[in-house]
């Protein structure tokens, strides 16, 4: 009995690895298949179907890239709009979010759940309200207009994350602290920082991923005096070749990528995750 | 006004505390003298921890006033007293190595590296140690958690130290080890210390007095010696050690019909074959083997006794001669009389 039970698992041990191998295959290709063909696109003179290879291979389109005055100024407003709208949100949503997470469980709930309603009605909607009053207020195609409309995409990762990061710091962390003669604040400063700091830096992270993807109400609020790159690539894809747009996603990429490492070593890799191995 | 008093180590002085609602610690009196160890002894919920957060400081009385060495300290936040505390659960400082954590009050202090190196050095030789000293917390055992917690209150050179149940999460045996431990430095450096347990063993082990807490009040407070002989109230005498309870009353070594209830230790409780005087028939109905003694029911006619025997053991069934050596009596819970 024990016996044919041991095989059946046995002989569908193989069909079950086989169908996952093929899963996984699938994964890789539906994810890396685009980044892939953006990779290959930025560095080829043409490539259309049904050539099987491309015709060469070439730099033109950085140089093109790097060199065209509208596109160089999308990567300027973006490097420069995105930290702004980061460290705002963090002057804003920080203290709230500490708050919150020295809230009752209760109010610390209906807090995230407030923020997380506010944050699900569709996006356009809103837009189109905030875009009646920017033009009363003379914000439409200003810098500050498009900070304050992405500031509103980053205010629920600026306040759910930390506030559990907050949240979970051991009152008696604190307590014992006080109880070695620190002040509040700097028992604020050395221990609930320090210690809600990897929930803090993902929210970062996260917070500026989203400022830096923003592209619809920056579109509404900046087009068109100032473009972002996401905002930038809707005039790229009409007005270029598609190389240029492949070479201007991969630039897309670079502050995400370098990001998530940088955030992967101090978050997953560094002290501060060991720091939480305790009981 | 406070009346002053002039009295070195803790005076606690009609601490009154409502929590939720609940009066929780209700007039509570206690003085504890210079380099004395005192234990606050009681049953879960009975506010010892809440006492312990209000001598520490997390905790304001709502009325009351704590003196420390004659000066009220009363209103004053944790980070002004002079008292160092040892949590349940250590609250040592995760994202920080052993040395900085024992190092932190120091700093705080704004004290010169040099000094701060060669105290946390001291500090942690006191506590055997220095060998952990660049670990992190989460690296090392419980018990040496819980030293780590020991030598950080201990850098401070508090005039009063505070430990709150300090050996509940370790295991039995290192628990007895680290117990002594405690005791034997807080002996040699002489500091004044208010322990919290809910193990009657541990707190008449390492006290010099204990302090019997229920619903707020304490109940006795005296020597561990005298708490087991002459426990004042039934309470008392049911929370330290084992007790026989029976309604009636005592004359000559017997009990006889009354109304008060006559409590009886069982290692007072004596069983021989032979008649003696005060003695009484019974018959052993039960032996229980508790490791270095056996733990024997007696019964006679209505009573059943148990009694502590740690040699000739008899057996079930056997019928003999009980003697009970010490009883004490209690009148409306309170003690009347021992006899
Ligand atoms: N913040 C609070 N609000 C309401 N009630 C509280 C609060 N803190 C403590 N209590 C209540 O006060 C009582 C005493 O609590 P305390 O923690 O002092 O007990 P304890 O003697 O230390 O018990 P244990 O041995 O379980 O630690 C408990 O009934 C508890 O529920
Ligand atoms: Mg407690």
């Amino acid at each position: 009995m024990a016996r044919k039970d041991k095989a059946r698992v046995k002989t569908s041990n193989p069909l079950v690895k086989v169908l996952l191998v093929i899963f996984m295959i699938c994964m890789a290709i539906f994810i890396l298949g685009p980044l892939v063909w953006l990779g290959v696109h930025a560095f080829v003179t043409n490539w259309t179907y049904p050539n099987l290879t491309p015709d060469g291979w070439t730099l033109h389109w950085w140089t093109k890239v790097l060199d065209d005055s509208a596109l160089e100024a999308a990567i300027r407003n973006s490097l420069i709009i995105s930290p702004i709208v980061v460290l705002c949100s963090m002057v804003i949503c920080l203290p709230a979010a500490y708050a919150a997470g020295r809230m009752n469980y209760a109010g610390r709930k209906t807090f995230l759940i407030g923020m997380f309603a506010a944050n699900s009605f569709p996006k356009i909607g809103l837009f189109a309200s905030i875009a009646t009053l920017y033009y009363a207020l003379n914000l439409m195609g200003t810098v500050f207009g498009i900070i304050i409309i992405q500031l509103l995409g980053t205010i629920i990762y600026m306040t759910w994350i930390p506030a559990a990061a907050f949240a979970a710091v051991p009152r008696n962390l604190e307590e014992a602290a006080r109880d070695a003669g620190a002040s509040k604040f700097r028992v604020f400063r050395t221990i609930t920082l320090r210690m809600a700091m990897p929930g803090i830096l993902v929210a970062i992270v996260m917070s500026f991923l989203a400022s830096f993807d923003e592209a619809q109400g920056t579109y509404l609020v900046g087009a068109p005096a100032i473009f972002t790159m996401p905002t930038e690539m809707y005039s790229l894809v009409q007005n270029y070749p598609i190389q240029v747009a492949a070479v201007f996603s991969l630039l897309l990429a670079i502050p995400s990528v370098l990001l998530i490492s940088l955030a992967r070593k101090h978050i997953v890799g560094g002290q501060l995750a060991e720091g939480f191995q305790i009981k | 006004m406070a009346e002053v008093v002039q009295q070195d180590g803790l005076v606690l002085n009609g601490l009154t505390k409502i929590l939720g609602g609940r009066v929780i610690i209700d007039d509570l009196h206690l003085v504890v003298n210079k380099g004395e160890m005192v234990s606050l002894l009681g049953p879960s919920g009975c506010g010892k921890t809440t006492t312990l957060r209000m001598i520490a400081g997390f905790l304001i009385p709502d009325k009351g006033d704590i003196l420390l060495d004659g000066k009220d300290v009363t209103t004053l936040g944790p980070e002004k007293r002079p008292s160092a505390m040892v949590f349940q659960n250590y609250a040592l400082w995760p994202h920080m190595t052993v040395f900085n954590n024992v190092a932190y009050p120091l700093k705080v202090r704004k004290m010169q590296k040099p000094e701060i190196e060669k105290r946390v050095h001291d500090a942690l030789g006191l506590v055997n140690l220095m060998h952990h000293k660049d670990s992190r917390p989460g690296q090392i055992s419980g018990g040496e958690q819980q030293r780590v917690a020991l030598a950080r209150a201990l850098v401070q050179e508090p005039d009063i130290l505070l430990l709150d149940e300090p050996l509940s999460n370790l295991d039995a045996k290192l628990r007895v080890k680290v117990r002594e431990d405690i005791r034997e430095l807080q002996r040699r450096l002489g500091i004044t210390t208010v322990i919290v347990t809910h193990d009657q063993d541990e707190a008449l082990s390492i006290s010099d007095r204990i302090a019997v807490m229920n619903n707020g009040k304490i109940e006795q407070f005296s020597t561990p010696q005298e708490l087991y002989d002459r426990p004042e109230t039934e309470y008392v005498a049911n929370f330290i050690g084992s007790l026989n309870h029976v309604t009636g009353g005592y004359a000559d070594g017997q009990i006889v019909p009354g109304s008060d209830v006559v409590g009886i230790r069982p290692e007072d409780v004596h069983f021989s074959n032979e008649q003696v005087s005060g003695s009484f028939p019974a018959t052993v109905e039960l032996v229980v083997p508790r490791g270095h003694f056996c733990e024997v029911y007696l019964k006679r006619a209505d009573v059943e006794l148990r009694a502590f025997i740690s040699a000739n053991v008899p057996t079930a069934g056997k019928q003999g001669f009980a003697r009970i050596g010490k009883a004490l009596v209690y009148h409306d819970g309170k003690l009347i009389r021992v006899a």
